[in-house]
C-alpha cells in the first residue's frame, strides 16, 4: 500500500513532530517507534508510563434495550451480565468455530454499550454485527474518535492529576471524565500487562489532550513496536497472528472467555463446533514458549519434537526486553503442550532447544 | 585515513593487509533499532561474495548480514554476542562483526567508497 493511500489518525501531525518512524499498519500510517527506540519505550512502560496512539482501532456504540442479547448471539462472553461502567474482553465467533475478531465491550448504562475492535478487522466486524441486529438495536460507528492508551505503574496517578475519579476505578472499570474541558471515556484496561487506562477522545481535540498527557511527569510516547513486545511478554493474543478465522477459541486457550451460562445456553454463533472442542479436547493448543538460548524465534518458525517431527508453529515471537531474553507463543500438538515439555525450534534450519512455558512471561500488574 | 568501503546492503569493509574487517553501517544500525541478538560465522567458514553469513536481530525483526567479498572467516567479534548493544553504540568500531582473509584483495576496490555510499544513501 503506498504512502498516499494510507489513512491517518487524529494524532498524525503530533507523531511526526515527535520524530516518530511511521509505518503502514492495518491501512493506517502509525508510529512504530519514537527516537527513544522500542527498547527504551518498552522499559519505560513497565517502570513509569507510556502513551500509545491506538486511534486506528474501531470504536462503536451498540444502542438498544436488547443490545446485550444481540451481541451475545455473536459472541460467547457474558455481556448481559456486565454491571454498568464495567468492561470485558470477548470474541466474535464464526459459524464454523473460528474467531472473527477479539474485542472489548463495556456497559455504559442506559441501554448503551461501547465496543473497541481491531483496526484490521473493523471493516469485517461492523458489517457483520449490523447485519445480525434485531429491530430496535442500532450500531453507531465512531470513526471521528481517537483512542489513546496510557499504560504503566504511573498511568493512573498521571491521569488522576487531571481527572481524580480515575484513581478509584477497578480493573476493567470505566468513567466519563473531563480532560481539558472535553468529555472523554476512560477505562482501566490495556494491552501491555501493566495497570493503565485507555481513553476515548473526540478526534478534533485529541492532539491537545494527548499533548497535555505527554506533558505530565513520567509520560513518554511509545509506538507499535513496544506495544507488540509488551503484549507478547504479557501473553496476550494478537489477532491475525495468534488467533484468526481458522482458530477455535478452545485450542487458542481462550475457553475462559466463555462462562458457564453461555456454555449451557449454547446460543452463540459457532456454539456447536466450539463446545464440541471443549468436550473432546483440542488436538493442538496455544502455548507459551521460552527458547533456552538467546536467539529469538519469530512468527512462522516450525516447532519440532525431540525426534525432529514437526509438532507446531510459532505465531508470535521475539525478544522480551523486560524478560531479558527471547519469548514466543504458538500452537503445538496437544501431547506436547504441558508446561516444561522439551521442544526445539527450527531457526535458520537449526533446531534450537526450547521449553513450553507458562504465560504471562512477565507477571501482570493489573489492579485487583 | 583508513580506506573504508561499503555495500548497498549497508555493510562496511576495512582492510588490514589481506584481512577484511566487516560490520554494519551507522545507517543500518539506526534503521534496525536496538540490537538484541547477533549470530556470527564460525572461524574457517568459506564465504562467497554477498553470501549471508551473520544475523542481526532487533526487538522486532531479524536481518541477514552479507559478506561483501569472498574469503575465509578468520575471526568473529564475541564482544557483540555478549553485548549486542555495542552494534548500536559503536557500529564502525567496537561493533564490528567478523574478519575474513580475502580470496583476492583486489576485490576490495570494486566496493563503493565513502562518497559513493553517501550518495547512495541520499537515493533511499
Amino acid at each position: 500500500m503506498s504512502e498516499e493511500t494510507l489513512l491517518t489518525t487524529p494524532l498524525d501531525a503530533l507523531h511526526r513532530s515527535l520524530g516518530a518512524r511511521m509505518v503502514p499498519f492495518a491501512g493506517y500510517a502509525m508510529p512504530v517507534q519514537y527516537p527513544a527506540g522500542v527498547l527504551a519505550e518498552h522499559v519505560h512502560c513497565r517502570s513509569q508510563a507510556a502513551l500509545f496512539d491506538v486511534s486506528h482501532m474501531g470504536q462503536a456504540y451498540l444502542i438498544g434495550a436488547n443490545a446485550a442479547a444481540a451481541l451475545e448471539a455473536l459472541a460467547p462472553g457474558d455481556i448481559a451480565g456486565l454491571a454498568p461502567m464495567r468492561q470485558r474482553y470477548s470474541l466474535l465467533t464464526m459459524a464454523h468455530g473460528g474467531i472473527l475478531d477479539d474485542f472489548m465491550v463495556a456497559n455504559l448504562g442506559g441501554d448503551r454499550w461501547f465496543m473497541v475492535v481491531n483496526a484490521g478487522r473493523k471493516h469485517v466486524d461492523f458489517p457483520h454485527i449490523a447485519a445480525n441486529l434485531p429491530a430496535g438495536v442500532a450500531l453507531e460507528l465512531l470513526p471521528d474518535r481517537a483512542l489513546v492508551a496510557l499504560q504503566g505503574p504511573l498511568a493512573v496517578k498521571v491521569l488522576a492529576a487531571l481527572a481524580p475519579e480515575v484513581a478509584a476505578l477497578p480493573f476493567m472499570g470505566l468513567a466519563e471524565i473531563t480532560l481539558d474541558g472535553i468529555p472523554c471515556l476512560a477505562s482501566r484496561s490495556g494491552y501491555t500487562g501493566e495497570d493503565g487506562l485507555e481513553i476515548s477522545i473526540p478526534g478534533d481535540r485529541a492532539e491537545a489532550i494527548t499533548q497535555l498527557l505527554l506533558a505530565q511527569p513520567g509520560v513518554m510516547p511509545a509506538g507499535l513496536g513496544a506495544r507488540d513486545s509488551l503484549r507478547l511478554e504479557a501473553g496476550l493474543c494478537l489477532y491475525g497472528h495468534d488467533i484468526d478465522d481458522t482458530t477455535n477459541p478452545i485450542e487458542a486457550a481462550l475457553a475462559w472467555t466463555i462462562p458457564k451460562r453461555r456454555r449451557a445456553e449454547a446460543n452463540f454463533l459457532g456454539a456447536a463446533p466450539i463446545l464440541a472442542m471443549l468436550a473432546d479436547k483440542p488436538s493442538r493448543r496455544r502455548v507459551g514458549i521460552l527458547p533456552t538460548g538467546r536467539a529469538p524465534a519469530r512468527e512462522g518458525t516450525e516447532i519440532v519434537a525431540p525426534d525432529s517431527s514437526v509438532i507446531g508453529k510459532i505465531t508470535s515471537g521475539g525478544y522480551g526486553p523486560s524478560l531479558g531474553g527471547p519469548c514466543a507463543m504458538g500452537y503445538v500438538r496437544a501431547d506436547f503442550a504441558a508446561i516444561g515439555t522439551d521442544i526445539a525450534l527450527l531457526v535458520r534450519g537449526k533446531p534450537l532447544p526450547a521449553k513450553i512455558a507458562a504465560m504471562p512471561f512477565v507477571p501482570h500488574s493489573y489492579i485487583r | 585515513m583508513t580506506d573504508i568501503r561499503y555495500t548497498e546492503d549497508h555493510e562496511w569493509v576495512r582492510l588490514d593487509d589481506d584481512i577484511a574487517i566487516i560490520g554494519i553501517t551507522d545507517h543500518a544500525q539506526e534503521q534496525l533499532g536496538d540490537v538484541v541478538f547477533v549470530e556470527l560465522p564460525e572461524d574457517g567458514r568459506e564465504v562467497a561474495e554477498m553470501e549471508a553469513c551473520a544475523v542481526v536481530e532487533s526487538v522486532k525483526a531479524a536481518s541477514d548480514v552479507f559478506s561483501p567479498l569472498a574469503g575465509t572467516v578468520v575471526e568473529s567479534n564475541q564482544m557483540i554476542v555478549e553485548d549486542p548493544a555495542l552494534v548500536n553504540g559503536d557500529p564502525m568500531g567496537g561493533g564490528w562483526f567478523f574478519k575474513i582473509e580475502l580470496d583476492d584483495v583486489a576485490d576490495f576496490e570494486k566496493l563503493m567508497d565513502e562518497a559513493a555510499y553517501t550518495a547512495f544513501l541520499e537515493t533511499l
